[in-house]
C-alpha cells in the first residue's frame, strides 16, 4: 500500500519523507483486561521537498502521534520513516543527533514549549549550541532569526513570560527554524492563540516555507486554516488515513463520507450561508482506538455502510482515475 | 416580539478584581438585553470579559465588586442575598460550562446529580425526581436513558457529557440559560450535534440563550443577535446578519477579515490584525482597540489623539450599537440603513 499520489515534481523528484505503514501501540486496558491500545494503524504518505501536508482529524485520531513518530519524539512499534532516503525510524538517539537538524517540530502552546527560566537567547540559540556552533555566534544568529519570524532581536534577553501567546509561537517557531531544517513537523501551531493572532502566524508560517523552502507536516483540526496552508491534506479517522490528496480535490470534492461530514460540520462565519447549506450531522462519537469497530472503522456512523464495510476495512485507492487522491472507502463520492 | 418586554435586561455592568497590582476591571459597563426564544451570542477574544459576563448574571462571582443592574423577568439580581439568587440559579436561570467534567461529580451517576438538582428545586420525591432524571436524559438524546442514569460521569464520552450538562440545566425549566462555550472542548462533528440540540431545545422551550464563544462560525450558526466584546467592553453589538454583513466597527470587520474560510475558493493571504488583545492590568484611556486599529493608524493626528485619549460612547447606528470615534458606517452612503 503506498500513497504517492502520482508524478513527483521538484528538484530532486524523490519525496523527502516517506512514511509507509507507521503504526503505533501503546499498552492499554480494558476492564480488567489487557488491551492494546493502537494509536496509529498502518499510515503511509509521501512528503516532496518544499511541500505541505496537512493532516486533520478529531482528538484521538493519532495526528499528533504520527508527527511525533516522525520526528522521532516516539519510536513507532512498526512501520518505517524514511527521511532523504534513510529509515531513521530505528535509529538511536545518537544517530539522530546530526538529522535533528534538519527536522524540527513546532508545538501547539507555545509558553508550555519554552523554557520559563531561559532567556529568549538562549531558547532559539539552544538547537544551535546543542549542534556545537560556538555561543557568540549562536546569538549572533538568534538575533537574526528574531528578526525572520517578526519580533525585535532587542527583546533577546527577555524571558517568554513577558511575551504574549503570539509572539511566543513566533520564538517557538525561530527556535524551530535555528538549524536551518528542511522539515518543519507543526503539531496545532495556532489552535491556542487568540482569532485575532492565530492570522499573523498562519501568514508568518506560509511565508516561511516558501522563502526557505520548507517542507512541512502540518497538523490541525481546523480544517479552513488547513486549507489556507497546504498543498495536499490527509483525513485521518481512528488511527488510519481515510482520503489523501491535493487540497483543491479533497475541499471541492470530498470522496470519503467522513470528509464530507467533517467539512459540513464546520461552522461557516456567515449567517446566510449558514442557512442555506445542508449540513450532514453524523450519529454517535468516535469509538475508542482502544476498541475499533471491525470492518471499516467509520461504519458504525456511516450514512451510506452496507454489509462490506461491517466486514472488511477498505484500502486506499484512486477513486476517480487520473486523480491525484485516494480514498479508503467501499463506496467513494465520485460526483 | 418586539411588545414583549425582554425576559433579561443587563445594564451598566462592572466587574473589578482588586488584586495586589492594583483593580482590575474585566467588565466596564456593559449593557444588553435578551429576549425569550431568542440567542444572543457574545463574542470576543481571551481577557475580553465575556465570561466574567456570565459569571456576574448568574451572580457566580465571589472577590469581585459587580455594579450596575441585572434584571430577569422584572426582577433585579444584583445585591441580592445568596439564599435568594439559590433559588433562582439552577431554577429560572441555568448555565453550562466548557468542560462537563469538572461541572459534574465524578463519584455520583449522572441520574443522581440531575434529580438533586430537581428534588432541591421543587422538593420532589425521589422517585418522581429520577423518573424526571431519565425524561430529560432522553430528551437531549442519550440513547437507554433509563441505563445510562445508573452511570458515572467518566463512562460518557465529552459530547455526552455535555448533553448530561444540558440536561441537568433543563430539568428545571428555566427561562434563560447560559452557556459559555460549550462546544469549544468538542470535535466538530460533535459540536454540529450539540449545537443542533440547543437550537431543538430553545424552539420547543421558548429559551432564552446567551452562547458565550470565541467562534464567529458558531456565532453565525446559532445567534439572533451578537455582542462583540474587546478590552471588556462592547464593540459593537447588532442582528446577527447585519454585523456580518455591514460591521460597523474596525475590531468586528479586522475580526472576520483574519478568519480563514472553508467556503472561500481562492485562498487569498489572510488579513490579519496586528498586535495583540489589550492586558487589563494596563488599561488605555481611550479605545481599547486603537492600538491595533487600522483606522486610528490612518486618521490624522487630531483624530487619533481622540481614539486614544477618550473611550468611545455606544452609539446607535443604522441599527447597530457601536462604540468607536471613526466607525466604517459613516462611510456607508444609504441614510435609510444598511443596503
Amino acid at each position: 500500500m503506498t500513497a504517492t499520489t502520482g508524478p513527483k515534481t521538484g528538484p530532486d523528484a524523490g519525496p523527502l519523507l516517506a512514511v509507509r505503514d507507521l503504526t503505533m501501540t501503546f499498552p492499554g486496558r480494558r476492564g480488567r483486561r489487557r488491551a492494546a491500545v493502537r494509536a496509529v494503524d498502518g499510515v503511509s504518505f509521501d512528503l516532496a521537498p518544499g511541500e505541505t501536508l496537512g493532516l486533520v482529524g478529531e482528538s484521538g485520531c493519532g495526528k499528533s502521534t504520527t508527527g511525533r513518530m516522525i520526528v522521532r519524539l516516539l519510536e513507532p512499534t512498526a512501520g518505517s520513516v524514511v527521511y532523504a532516503g534513510r529509515d531513521i525510524s530505528r535509529l538511536s538517539q545518537r544517530a539522530l543527533k546530526p538529522l535533528r537538524r534538519e527536522l524540527q517540530m513546532v508545538f501547539q502552546d507555545p509558553h508550555s514549549s519554552l523554557n520559563p527560566h531561559q532567556t529568549v537567547a538562549r531558547i532559539v540559540a539552544d538547537p544551535l549550541l546543542v549542534q556545537g556552533v560556538p555561543a557568540a555566534e549562536a546569538r549572533e544568529r538568534a538575533a537574526g532569526l528574531m528578526e525572520l519570524v517578526g519580533l525585535v532581536p532587542e527583546h533577546l534577553d527577555r524571558f517568554p513570560h513577558a511575551f504574549s501567546g503570539g509572539q511566543a509561537q513566533r520564538i517557538g517557531i525561530a527556535r524551530a527554524l535555528a538549524t536551518g531544517p528542511r522539515l518543519i513537523v507543526a503539531d496545532e501551531p495556532v489552535s491556542a492563540l487568540d482569532v485575532s493572532v492565530q492570522a499573523q502566524i498562519v501568514g508568518l508560517l506560509d511565508r516561511l516555507r516558501r522563502e526557505l523552502g520548507l517542507a512541512c507536516l502540518f497538523i490541525a483540526h481546523d480544517l479552513a486554516v488547513v486549507k489556507r496552508v497546504c498543498d495536499r491534506v490527509a483525513v485521518m479517522y481512528l488511527g488510519r488515513i481515510v482520503e489523501i490528496g491535493d487540497k483543491d480535490r479533497v475541499y471541492a470534492a470530498p470522496a470519503h463520507p467522513y470528509t464530507r461530514a467533517l467539512l459540513s460540520a464546520v461552522p461557516l462565519p456567515d449567517p446566510a450561508a449558514e442557512r442555506a447549506r445542508e449540513r450532514i450531522v453524523l450519529a454517535g462519537d468516535p469509538p475508542s482506538p482502544a476498541a475499533p469497530p471491525p470492518g471499516c472503522t467509520f461504519h458504525p456512523r456511516c450514512p451510506k455502510a452496507q454489509d462490506v464495510c461491517r466486514r472488511e476495512a477498505p484500502l486506499l485507492r484512486v477513486p476517480v482515475p487520473g486523480e491525484r487522491r485516494e480514498v479508503a472507502c467501499h463506496f467513494p463520492e465520485t460526483g | 416580539m418586539a411588545a414583549e418586554p425582554p425576559l433579561l435586561t443587563v445594564t451598566g455592568l462592572t466587574v473589578t478584581f482588586p488584586t495586589p497590582r492594583g483593580d482590575v476591571r474585566a467588565v466596564d459597563s456593559l449593557g444588553f438585553t435578551v429576549h425569550r426564544g431568542r440567542t444572543l451570542g457574545i463574542v470576543g477574544e481571551s481577557g475580553s470579559g465575556k465570561s466574567v459576563t456570565s459569571l456576574a448574571v448568574m451572580g457566580l462571582h465571589t472577590g469581585a465588586r459587580v455594579t450596575g443592574s441585572v434584571v430577569l423577568d422584572g426582577r433585579e439580581l444584583t445585591g441580592l442575598p445568596e439564599r435568594d439568587l439559590n433559588r433562582l440559579r439552577g431554577r429560572r436561570m441555568a448555565m453550562i460550562f466548557q468542560d462537563p467534567l469538572s461541572s459534574l461529580h465524578p463519584s455520583y451517576t449522572v441520574g443522581e446529580q440531575i434529580a438533586e438538582h430537581h428534588r432541591v428545586h421543587f422538593g420532589s420525591r425521589r422517585a418522581a425526581a429520577r423518573r424526571r432524571a431519565v425524561e430529560m436524559l432522553g430528551e437531549v438524546g442519550i440513547p437507554e436513558p433509563a441505563r445510562r442514569a445508573g452511570e458515572y460521569p467518566h463512562q460518557f464520552s465529552g459530547g455526552m457529557r455535555q448533553r448530561v450538562m444540558i440536561a441537568m440545566a433543563l430539568a428545571c425549566e428555566p427561562d434563560l440559560l447560559i452557556a459559555d462555550e460549550p462546544t469549544t472542548a468538542l470535535d466538530v462533528t460533535v459540536q454540529a450535534q450539540i449545537l443542533e440540540l440547543l437550537a431543538r431545545l430553545q424552539q420547543e422551550r421558548g429559551l432564552a440563550v446567551v452562547l458565550i464563544t470565541h467562534d464567529l462560525g458558531v456565532v453565525a450558526r446559532v445567534a439572533h443577535d451578537v455582542l462583540v466584546m474587546y478590552g471588556g467592553r462592547a464593540a459593537e453589538q447588532a442582528p446577527v446578519d447585519a454585523l456580518f454583513t455591514v460591521p460597523a466597527h474596525p475590531y468586528t470587520r479586522g475580526l472576520l477579515d483574519s478568519l480563514p474560510r472553508l467556503d472561500d475558493p481562492d485562498d487569498a493571504p489572510l488579513r490579519a490584525i496586528p498586535g495583540s488583545p489589550p492586558s487589563l492590568l494596563a488599561p488605555t484611556p481611550g479605545c481599547a482597540f486603537a492600538p491595533r486599529c487600522p483606522r486610528a493608524a490612518a486618521a490624522p493626528a487630531a483624530e487619533r489623539a481622540r481614539c486614544e485619549d477618550t473611550g468611545p460612547a455606544l452609539t446607535a447606528s443604522q441599527g447597530h450599537l457601536v462604540a468607536c470615534h471613526l466607525p466604517l458606517h459613516t462611510d456607508a452612503p444609504a441614510p435609510g440603513g444598511p443596503r
